[in-house]
């Protein structure tokens, strides 16, 4: 083997470059996941609706408000943010034969996987005012947004014996799941209605 | 012969660095891929809220972004210290709103359009009036699908 040795570069600072354009890279990559709360706005009614049509009945809505110094009014009375929850679970789960009057009323509805069932014909209210802390305003969001997420995930672990987060998960791959999961969202409908803000406080 | 030969024959055998660059090299991809270089600069001070219903937002090609909050030291002798909202790099009103959805839509492919996010990135110290006025803009607009930027956490009530 006469293989002439050729004489060979030293590579040894090439690490260095290699940590120097990492370093650089990784100082500016910015891998923030953005997240946030999704939401979807009503469409603008295409001529002024009269006030008289939409009536709902008051035992059907969860009143919640907030003022100018962010304090919260729930169905009329006042409460600490942090009991919103449970109570807005407590609204949305309601009386499982709709005979309470203070719990909302029922509606016949079919539904796959259910059958027909009765669904409650709860709406949740949220007004604001115009002097409100948007941070205020995204803690209740979430809160309203929990609880459903809690309700149903109740819901589906009893009937189908998984989270809700479970079956989403497995519903990309089956149907079955994907089924059972509409048919927790239908039977558990999500309807947070924003009222036009008051402008009560100044500004 | 030659100069940089070494004179001892024995010894440990170099190893050989020549692969190095092609590591280099895909160090230089993976991040030049994945770099996402920022394309505003921020004028208005923006603290996002806390939360922990959050969903993750898809498709970063599909979302554009309004930003509201107090305009950053440097720009309050010009705009004052009230809540001002900031479309790409620069001020705005909310009469400007709807001009700014439709520029938005003109980039993407019309297929795309109706899958368009628009993200608030607001202060959490920002009036909701001001948010509720872009709200009503957007939905003139018909951009319905909206986002509220904020932080994952797993206990909102931790730190308050």
């Amino acid at each position: 083997m006469a293989r002439r040795q050729a004489p060979e570069i030293n590579a040894g600072s090439m690490a260095d470059i290699a940590f120097l354009l990492l370093i650089f890279f990784l100082v500016t990559t910015t891998m923030d996941v953005d997240t946030g709360l999704t939401r979807k706005l009503p469409p603008m009614p295409e001529e002024p609706i009269e006030n008289e049509d939409i009536k709902v009945k008051q035992r059907n809505i969860f009143q919640v408000l907030v003022n100018a110094n962010n304090d919260l009014l729930v169905e009329g009375d006042i409460m600490d943010v942090s009991d919103l929850r449970e109570a807005a679970k407590e609204f949305i789960i309601g009386d499982p034969n709709f005979l309470n009057e203070e719990y909302p009323e029922g509606k016949e509805e079919t539904i796959p996987l259910l059958g027909t069932v009765m669904v409650s014909k709860q709406i949740v209210s949220l007004q604001n005012d115009r002097g409100t802390d948007y941070g205020m305003y995204i803690t209740v969001q979430n809160e309203l947004v929990a609880a459903y997420n809690e309700v149903r995930n109740e819901y589906a672990l009893r009937k189908f014996g998984k989270s809700l987060d479970q079956l989403e998960k497995e519903s990309a791959n089956s149907k079955k799941a994907e089924m059972q999961v509409d048919a927790v969202k239908d039977f558990y409908p999500q309807r947070i209605s924003e009222a036009e803000p008051k402008n009560v406080g100044d500004q | 012969m030659s100069k940089f030969k070494k004179k001892k024959g024995g010894g440990q055998p170099a190893i050989s660095t020549a692969s190095l660059p092609d590591i280099v090299f895909m160090l230089l991809f993976f991040f030049m891929v994945t770099t996402v270089m920022r394309e505003v600069t921020l004028k208005v001070e923006v603290k996002r809220p806390k939360a922990t219903e959050v969903n993750k937002l898809e498709r970063k090609s599909l979302v554009s972004y309004i930003y509201i909050g107090e305009p950053k030291q440097m720009y309050q002798g010009q705009y004052g210290s009230a809540d001002r909202i900031q479309l790409n790099d620069a001020f705005a009103t909310k009469r400007d709103i709807i001009q700014f959805v439709e520029a938005e839509r003109e980039q993407r492919d019309p297929a795309e359009v109706p899958l368009m996010t628009f993200s608030f990135k607001v202060d959490e110290e920002a009036k909701m009036g001001i948010v509720t006025d872009v709200k009503q803009e957007l939905r003139k607009a018909n951009a319905l699908k909206i986002n509220y930027s904020t932080y994952k956490t797993d206990d909102i009530f931790k730190d308050q």
